[in-house]
């Protein structure tokens, strides 16, 4: 396979500039990562520690592996949103591993409004179980959780998408064989006594623990009976009289460990993996990432320079390399996991369209999962192109990626503007994984242009009306159109909104893809069937 | 030279005949018990015959089935090793009356040397000096103690047949005379069904230097001193040649006398005559006498090999196979100093009793002999000698020497038993030693100074954490990744009994922060190994089933806490347990009996020593549940002990 070779110049002027950019809105996402990460803040961390709880993230190392890598899902999810009183939505998710086995970890931070679900904190955990039905890990619920956030009780409870999902999916999950493991460390009232009594097998922690439909106001307050919360639903209930939980744990740490103890005994078939090779790390160091990709979306660059930093030996089996070239394919490893790459060199032609649908056939037929690495402006437009039917061909390529069994895992790496979304796994088209890069850009098209299309359909009216419009005058039109798509379509706005499963450092790239394809390799990969190709 | 020869023995020793042999182009045939079938020994030799069960009676004692072993295989020649059979004159009888070569001195030799007070009435005739002692047949306890207050107390009492220190006291007032007595006879009748002893001179400063000699049947050489002065009760720990501070003329003196011991009874092969030499003026040749010689090769055989540049091994065959001595006296010189520590099984601090276990880890620093009998993954087991390994190092000088040896012993790693290792690390780095200034009573002197074990410091607690959390190796790529900022992970480890909570953070591969009692401890793993705050640790890191090794000059074991394990300590107390595998040999006790704190509750025997297990607290005899003669393994109950009822 042919070694990628990097034209580019580590003490050049360009390169240090674009590292201070790239470094700069890094520090931006990190900030907004750690805030996060923080939850509920001090205070409130500080009166959850007294009552003998471990930290939501320590309850998560707790109980991973010790070694273990911890692939965070929706890291930023709710930045920005409900004034900032939902940190990370308030829910911690990720696959983690036990037992050397990848497993789905949904851990609730009391800390964040006693753990309620606000509408966000419900679709991260839509989306956690999403992405374990999908590569089928087992998942862990580690409750602490007051149940809906109330004063949002209309965007968490009615919907398809809401709140009662969680245990369709539960159920859905369990019968599918993907085991779901919970442990109440806290509160797990009304709605929420439904993850423990869920799920296959769950662990309480004896006076710490709580499951009831009603807490003791509520049932004062229904039929005057006075109760307190341990005798009403505490771990020794559960455990010996009602049968809701299995095992009584003493503290957080022992729960933990019975956890850890239930899921060394699911008696998973190794997962199917596609022959490996021997991991081998780039040739080029992923560091120098930050360097030679642009600061500026705009500055075009060779796709091969964040390939030779991301793949086995920098080596990349290059498909029809002279044919299509907007669009680089091409077959290589990563940590020794064979994949296809597809990744945009320009803006989509008709021919680099048709070649990314061959590419995907190719892939499916061989069961290799496919990594999208995106940063396109979309398809080419003009006469010439919807002519020779660029429409028809985008649709190949849509279909086919729209329609593969293979796992796909799309990064963002620039702009993610137009139907090239579409062609190159976007949300909609439900990638395995979704990571981005701080630098990217995502919306329909870019401010510029969409300002642009107002003020054109503006000015014609205007004209139409016999009335004059200054360059001022359309300037301060467009301002807002302009504000407006940069502020929605950065990443920090996409990420909350759970958009992608959250921003990642461009330099951990080859590693986020190896956790990702460790992950979906837990799931058969299974036998493609596309649909109809217009010809 | 012979064409293929049977060892009668095991472990390290036969392990140690083979190498040579297969050097010299001499196939071997191993015999095994039971509980040896897949030991190194076996694996190494060129065949291999069962003989028996896995108590040495039933098998490496048993001559018969050895030398029907030889004959089935073609062996021409049996090589005994040390112990077992190595000096029991029927065997070499009858050995030789099935027309095989026995590797070493005729029975008469043995005989003649084999009971110790007629081996000194003839070493005296021979001119050789001797303790002043009693040796009489007259074993009456009364008469014995005459004889002691005859001689003058300190005495030391020895049994007639033994050797090894098996059946020795020390005995240093009259009053205590009669309970040292009964003890070393007990014993003496356990170890070789012989009970008779005698009594002589304890020499105040004394020093053990023994002459390593050859003979072949009419003449002798002698290949210099070692001296063995560096004794646990009796048991030699460390070895060196030549002994320390000997003068050219004693050493002379010395060697003349051994020879003249060994031509005296015409001694064949090698042997080693062992002088008591008092040291409290120095070295001085009138003060040196003959104690005893052992007619077979000796453990610490290896140090003389490395100052004379001889295998012993390789003269024991060829002046067996007829060939004269290979080398004269003048032939032979002293090159260097050498040392030789031995690593056993033992838990040091529990009093230096006998371990087993899997081996999980066994490693020797490179370049070093080292003479096992193990390899990783053996046993060692309850039923014989708990000897891992012989580590000998050499050097120019014995500064030199006995510098390497304190590295050799640091690099060594054991994992999977208690070992003495850091007990032979403090005596390689002991002053006094280092000086030179060595009496069989230094380490008793400084048992505590060098039995202590300092507890682990902030760094070493680190790299425990990280080998609790399976990092031991550095981790992969993505060990701890993140996308942001790093999990703290708390990892308890435990030594000696005392937990300690860390919090790990993965940084990067291979780098972590450790938090210890509030210290944060950068860790970083390299090719060349583990680096905490910049200092490189001062070992391998190990983890596994046994625990969490530290390994370097003062190897530190953790253990790590099962999270599962809650309670369930209180009834553990009042159990006695044995403290190693062995044989219940008396219980003193029965259920519903009162016991004070220290009162006597059983004799258990393991390795040939007596144990008394004695009350740790006082309380009432819930239950005993052992019979006597029950073999039981380490830990097993032995008594149950409840609170006794209130007055």
């Amino acid at each position: 396979m042919a070694v990628l070779t990097s034209t580019a110049a580590p003490g050049s002027e360009a390169f240090r500039a674009n590292r201070a950019a790239h470094l700069a809105a890094l520090a931006e996402v990190s900030q907004a990562a750690e805030w996060a990460a923080a939850g509920g803040g001090d205070a409130a961390r500080a009166r959850h520690e007294a009552r003998g709880k471990m930290a939501p993230r320590e309850r998560v190392a707790g109980l991973l592996d010790p070694g273990s890598p911890f692939l965070e899902v929706g890291a930023t999810a709710a930045h920005g949103m409900y004034d900032g009183a939902a940190p990370c939505a308030g829910v911690i998710a990720g696959i983690g591993r036990v037992h050397g086995a990848e497993v789905m970890v949904v851990a609730n931070d009391a800390t964040v409004k006693g753990g309620t679900y606000y509408p966000m904190t419900v679709k991260k955990h839509l989306r956690a179980q999403e992405i374990a039905e999908a590569n089928r890990l087992p998942c862990v619920y580690l409750v602490d959780s007051g149940g809906a956030n109330l004063p949002n009780q209309d965007e968490v409870f009615p919907d398809r998408d809401h709140f009662g999902r969680i245990f369709y999916n539960q159920a859905r999950m369990s019968a599918a064989g993907i085991a779901q493991i919970a442990v109440v460390m806290g509160s797990c009232t009304a709605g929420g006594a439904y993850v423990p009594a869920m799920s296959d097998v769950t662990v309480i922690v004896r006076e710490q623990g709580t499951i009831f439909l009603a807490g003791p106001p509520l049932v004062k307050a229904a039929t005057g009976e006075v109760v307190t919360a341990e005798d009403l639903g505490g771990g020794d209930v559960h455990t010996r009289l009602s049968g809701v939980a299995d095992y009584l744990a003493e503290d957080d740490a022992h729960a933990l460990a019975l956890a850890r103890e239930a899921l060394r005994h699911l008696n998973r078939a190794t997962p199917t993996h596609p022959a490996l090779a021997t991991p081998e790390p780039p040739a080029y160091d992923p560091d120098d990432i930050l360097g030679v990709v642009p600061a500026d979306l705009r500055t075009p660059y060779d796709i091969r320079e964040v390939i030779a930093r991301v793949v086995d030996g920098s080596r990349l089996d290059e498909f029809k390399p002279r044919f299509g070239e907007t669009l680089v394919t091409g077959f290589a490893h990563i940590e020794g996991m064979p994949v296809g790459i597809i990744a945009n060199n320009g803006v989509l032609f008709s021919e680099s369209a048709v070649k990314g649908a061959h590419f995907i056939e190719l892939c499916s037929q061989r069961r290799i999962p496919l990594v999208f690495l995106q940063n396109i402006t979309g398809f080419m437009v003009g006469r010439r192109y919807e002519n020779e039917g660029i429409a028809r061909h985008g649709a190949k390529m849509v279909t086919a990626v729209a329609t593969t069994a293979v796992p796909k895992i799309t990064m963002l790496v620039g702009g993610s503007f137009g139907a090239g979304n579409y062609g190159m796994s976007g949300r909609a088209y439900s990638p395995r994984f979704l990571w981005t890069w701080p630098n990217s850009r995502i919306g329909v098209m870019g401010g510029a242009q969409a300002a642009g299309v107002l003020a054109t359909v503006r000015r014609d009216a205007m004209e139409r009306a016999g009335k004059t419009w200054s360059a001022e005058e359309e300037e301060a039109f467009k301002r807002p159109t302009v504000e407006m798509f940069e502020r929605q379509s950065h990443p920090l706005h996409a990420s909350a909104r759970l958009w992608d499963d959250g921003i990642i450092d461009p330099r951990k790239t080859r590693t986020v893809l190896a956790l990702s394809l460790r992950a979906a390799l837990n799931a058969p990969i299974e036998e493609t069937r596309f649909g109809v190709f217009r010809m | 030279m012979f064409r293929r020869i049977l060892i009668a023995n095991r472990g390290e020793i036969a392990c140690r005949v083979i190498a040579t042999c297969r050097r010299l182009g001499v196939e071997t045939v191993a015999v095994y018990s039971d509980a040896d079938a897949g030991s190194a020994h076996v694996a190494a030799a060129d065949a291999a015959v069962h003989i028996g069960g896995p108590a040495p009676a039933d098998s490496y004692l048993r001559g018969d089935a050895i030398i029907a072993a030889a004959h089935a295989t073609g062996a021409q020649a049996i090589h005994p090793g040390y112990g077992f059979l190595s000096e029991n004159p029927d065997f070499v009888a009858a050995v030789a009356a099935a027309g095989l070569v026995f590797i070493g001195p005729s029975a008469d030799a043995i005989r003649a040397m084999g009971l110790k007070d007629a081996a000194k009435a003839l070493m005296a005739e021979a001119g050789v000096p001797v303790v002043p002692g009693y040796h009489g047949a007259n074993q009456d306890p009364e008469h014995l103690a005459g004889a002691a207050d005859a001689i003058g107390y300190p005495v030391l009492i020895k049994a007639v047949a033994g050797g090894g220190g098996k059946g020795m006291r020390t005995v240093a007032r009259p009053a205590d005379f009669a309970a040292a007595l009964a003890s070393a006879r007990a014993e003496a009748r356990t170890a070789f069904g012989n009970d008779a002893v005698l009594v002589e001179k304890y020499v105040e400063k004394p020093r053990h230097i023994e002459l390593q000699i050859f003979g072949d049947g009419t003449h002798a050489v002698h290949l210099f001193e070692r001296d063995c002065s560096l004794q646990r009760r009796h048991q030699k720990v460390i070895e060196e040649a030549p002994a320390p501070g000997m003068p050219a003329g004693m050493r002379k003196a010395m060697g003349a006398a051994a020879v003249r011991a060994a031509e005296a009874i015409g001694y064949s092969g090698a042997g080693t005559v062992e002088f008591i030499v008092d040291a409290s003026d120095g070295l001085r040749e009138d003060r040196f006498w003959f104690m005893e010689m052992n007619t077979r090769l000796q453990v610490e055989h290896p140090v003389t090999e490395a100052i004379t540049g001889v295998d012993l091994v390789e003269w024991q065959l060829r002046v067996a196979s007829g060939e004269p001595l290979p080398r004269r006296q003048e032939e032979l010189s002293i090159d260097g100093h050498a040392f030789e520590a031995r690593l056993y099984a033992e838990d040091v601090p529990a009093g230096f009793l006998p371990a087993t276990g899997r081996l999980a880890h066994l490693a020797f620093a490179p370049g070093v002999r080292a003479d096992s009998g193990v390899r990783p993954g053996d046993t060692i087991s309850p039923w014989y000698d708990p000897m891992i390994a012989k580590v000998i190092v050499h050097g120019p000088t014995r500064a030199i020497a006995l510098a390497r040896l304190a590295d050799a012993l640091a690099r060594t790693e054991v994992a999977g038993t208690v070992t003495n290792l850091a007990f032979l690390g403090a005596l390689a780095r002991h002053p006094g030693f280092a000086a030179g200034d060595v009496d069989t009573g230094l380490i008793a002197r400084d048992l505590e100074a060098l039995t202590h074990a300092p507890a682990a410091n902030g760094p070493a607690l680190a790299l425990a954490a990280l080998g609790a959390a399976g990092l031991a190796q550095g981790g992969a790529a993505d060990t701890g990744f993140t996308l942001w900022s790093a999990l703290r992970r708390r990892v308890t480890v435990a030594e000696a009994g005392t937990p300690h909570e860390a919090v790990i953070e993965a940084e990067a591969p291979g780098r972590f922060t450790v938090e210890i009692a509030g210290t944060r401890h950068a860790c970083r793993h390299d090719g060349a190994g583990w680096w905490v705050d910049g200092v490189r640790a001062p070992g391998r890191l190990l983890a596994g089933p046994s625990g969490v090794h530290l390994f370097g000059a003062v190897p530190q074991h953790f253990t790590v806490p099962d999270p599962l394990a809650r309670g369930g300590t209180e009834a553990a107390a009042a159990l006695v347990c044995a403290p190693m595998p062995g044989l219940v040999r008396a219980v003193f006790v029965a259920a519903g009996d009162t016991v004070a704190l220290g009162d006597r509750l059983a004799v258990f025997e393991a390795m040939k020593m007596e144990h008394t297990l004695t009350a740790a607290r006082e309380g009432r005899v819930a239950e005993v549940l052992v019979a006597e003669g029950t073999q039981v393994e380490a830990g097993a109950p032995l008594i149950r002990l409840e609170e006794a009822d209130p007055a």
